[in-house]
């Protein structure tokens, strides 16, 4: 998994509320592609007319949003189907951290498995954002530090972050949860053990359906 | 003393292995479900060397992907075929018990769950699709993961998880007559919103949870991620018992009684403290009807749908009018007598035997509207089975619905199963999101009787007038 340090990068703002995870990637494009030929397809119904054309006016498609690392975005960002095609998508495209009020809860842990940053910040420092942001029409630049865990506006604002100390070392380091996992194997035994012994009915001897 | 716990607690600290330190918790999963979307990590694991260390706690089925075809055959939706072979051969590997076309047991995941016994009061359930939560309508902890969350549990029958906060919603008084636990739902979802519920586990409680039979708190958990809830859930109680009793995976004889004792010591503690509190008059809930493209966008079917410009925030003034737009809706007009195209009955929020029965007790001796496709899809074989028996098909049938084979179908219409782009249609489904039903699609999300009834009508319709 790719580290994740310190971000300064455009930030596209998309305030609207409740953008799902269907919306950030198409059921359809689960089918046939490979995780890492999603960008192309990242809101695919908003980037793109039916015949295929860009839709000039959607933010993603104008400049110097389409080089975009940073979304700024609504309440509830990325709520709905825990397809992780939706951060597969995001990364993809480029991003490499959302900042918004809240999230869909199975989204935020799916940004960790792929060292994709989401930030929760209070819903009047994200619109504080957006206002410098479009104010210098888009090329005022964010940083995201996730060693001091701060958001930096391009005038110098700062805004604290929280994030679980956990967390925010694997994406430090890049590492993944499962080699940490296997390596407890001892302990999940002994639990698992102990569980059987307490809850024996709640483990099914052989599959009898 | 030790302050009163809550069920969820109870359950939750049962599953855990270690602390991890900043509120993350190494946590033991006691039930893995896994569905056609799965064979990806399956074959991932399998790439990277490792096995699936608890293949007797693992259980798969076809949802998805499936043709839901009358006469359906492996041919059928062969656009999926590689995906299925991929989930067949990998599950029969590892030696997990995959539940497949045909078969008693074979359908959407959160419907067979439950049916078959596997979804069990105290246990800790995970599958990577968002409405695990239905599960929690037995007394379990119940959500959804990712792909990555996935290929972890396989490897380790673990996840890491940060413990939510606690929410009560206490729904209190009685229904009225032709109010479901759908309508129920929906309310809440639209009173809290829908990132309302974000960062907590829910216990549904309440005199009206109380009363409800255990589809139907089924149908309540489901849609709690749809208030940004990963998890909902409520206590067991002699209603779950009887539901449980004699399915094929719920314990017997002395294991029986054994978690009998274990699950009487479930429900919240008197002195439970809750982070957020809410309560809700069952009495004063009306059938609902989303107008919108979330489901937070709800009224009770007397009402209009609003208007933006009496909407001060400017980002949901904008989210409002985009619906709107997309909709294809008049601000402040009434919502009912909308006419509508399609309606879907069917899954994993409602396509259990009660709703069919609920949907075809509207349908007996009547007719589907003119120029109205009408499609019923049993949740499962054994639904499907069930409601054959009971005669619910030729109910349907003769009415002009048409009666389809078990899975998701136009839900999220990934097998090709879709609501033409503009066309409207009343659905039983738990997302109304943009192109949720195909391209285009307009998606109304109602109860099964609400549904039959604006097939019958064709156009949104008051079921209590019908
Ligand atoms: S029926 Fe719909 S919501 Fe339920 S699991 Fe299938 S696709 Fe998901």
């Amino acid at each position: 998994m790719e580290p994740f340090t310190v971000l300064t990068a455009i930030a596209a703002p998309m305030p609207e509320p409740n953008i799902d995870t269907d919306m950030i990637i198409r059921i359809e494009r689960l089918r046939d592609l490979e995780p890492h030929q999603l960008g192309p397809y990242a809101f695919e119904n908003r980037r793109y007319r039916p015949d295929g054309s860009e839709t000039p006016d959607f933010v993603l498609n104008r400049e110097p949003y389409r080089r975009a690392r940073i979304i700024l975005a609504g309440p509830n960002f990325a709520c709905g189907s825990s397809r992780e095609a939706a951060v597969w998508a995001l990364r993809g495209f480029g991003v490499r951290s959302v900042i918004a009020p809240s999230f869909g809860p199975i989204f935020v842990n799916n940004c960790y498995q792929n060292g994709l940053l989401p930030v929760v910040l209070p819903e009047a420092a994200v619109r504080a954002l957006i206002e410098e942001v479009e104010a210098a029409a888009g090329r005022a630049e964010v940083t995201v530090d996730l060693r001091e865990c701060t958001v930096i506006a391009p005038s110098g604002g700062r805004w604290r972050f929280e994030i679980d100390a956990l967390r925010r070392e694997a994406l430090l380091k890049g590492l993944d949860d499962v080699a940490l996992t296997l390596s407890r194997e001892a302990e999940i035994a002994a639990h698992e053990a102990r569980d059987r012994a307490a809850r024996a009915w709640l483990y099914p001897a052989t599959a009898t359906g | 003393m030790r302050p009163g716990r809550s069920l969820f607690d109870k359950i939750w600290d049962a599953h855990v292995v270690a602390e991890l330190g900043g509120g993350h918790s190494l946590m033991h999963v006691t039930r893995h479900l896994m569905h056609d979307g799965d064979g990806v990590p399956l074959q991932r694991l399998t790439a990277r060397g490792l096995k699936v260390r608890s293949p007797e706690l693992t259980f798969a089925t076809l949802d998805h992907t499936v043709s839901t075809e009358p006469g359906r055959t492996p041919a059928t939706a062969s656009a999926f075929a590689a995906r299925l072979a991929l989930i067949r051969a990998r599950a029969a590997a590892a030696g997990i018990r995959l539940f497949d076309i045909g078969e008693p047991g074979q359908g959407i995941v959160h419907v067979i769950g439950p049916e078959l016994g596997l979804s069990l009061p105290g246990s800790l359930i995970v599958c990577g699709d968002s409405h695990t939560c239905t599960h929690g309508g037995l007394g379990a902890v119940a959500f959804g993961i990712g792909a990555s969350e996935v290929l972890h549990v396989l490897a380790t029958q673990c996840l890491v998880q940060r413990k939510p906060r606690r929410m009560r919603v206490r729904f209190e008084g009685r229904r009225a007559a032709g109010v479901t636990a759908k309508d129920m739902i929906l309310h809440l979802i639209g009173r809290i919103g829908a990132a309302g519920g974000v960062g907590y586990a829910v216990e549904f409680a309440g005199a009206a949870v109380r009363a409800l039979q255990i589809e139907e708190r089924l149908t309540l958990c489901n849609l709690s991620i749809e208030m940004g809830a990963k998890i909902g859930l409520v206590a067991p109680d002699e209603t779950t018992f009887e539901y449980l009793a004699g399915r094929p995976y719920a314990p017997a004889g002395a294991a029986w009684e054994a978690a009998l004792r274990y699950w009487r010591g479930l429900p919240s503690d008197e002195d439970a403290v809750f982070d957020r509190e809410v309560e809700i008059d069952a009495g004063a809930i009306a059938p609902q009807i989303t107008w919108g493209t979330s489901p937070e966008q709800v009224v009770a079917v007397d009402q209009r749908v609003p208007d933006p410009a009496a909407e001060p925030d400017p980002a949901r003034r904008q989210a409002i009018e985009a619906a709107l737009d997309y909709m294809g809706l008049q601000p402040g007009a009434p919502i009912a007598g909308t006419p509508v195209d399609w309606v879907f009955i069917g899954s994993c929020a409602n396509s259990r035997i009660s709703d069919l029965r609920a949907a075809a007790a509207v349908a007996r001796g009547r007719r589907v509207a003119e120029g109205v496709h009408a499609w019923v899809v049993p949740g499962s074989e054994a639904v499907k089975r069930q409601a054959e028996a009971e005669g619910l098909d030729r109910v349907f049938k003769d009415a002009g619905f048409e009666w389809r084979e078990p899975g998701c179908s136009m839900c999220l219409a990934m097998n090709g199963d879709r609501v033409p782009r503009g066309q409207r249609s009343v659905s039983t489904t738990n997302r109304n999101f943009v192109g949720r039903q195909g391209p285009g699609a307009r998606t109304h999300l109602a109860s099964p009787a609400m549904a039959a009834a604006a097939a019958i009508s064709g156009r949104i319709a008051d079921v209590r007038r019908l």
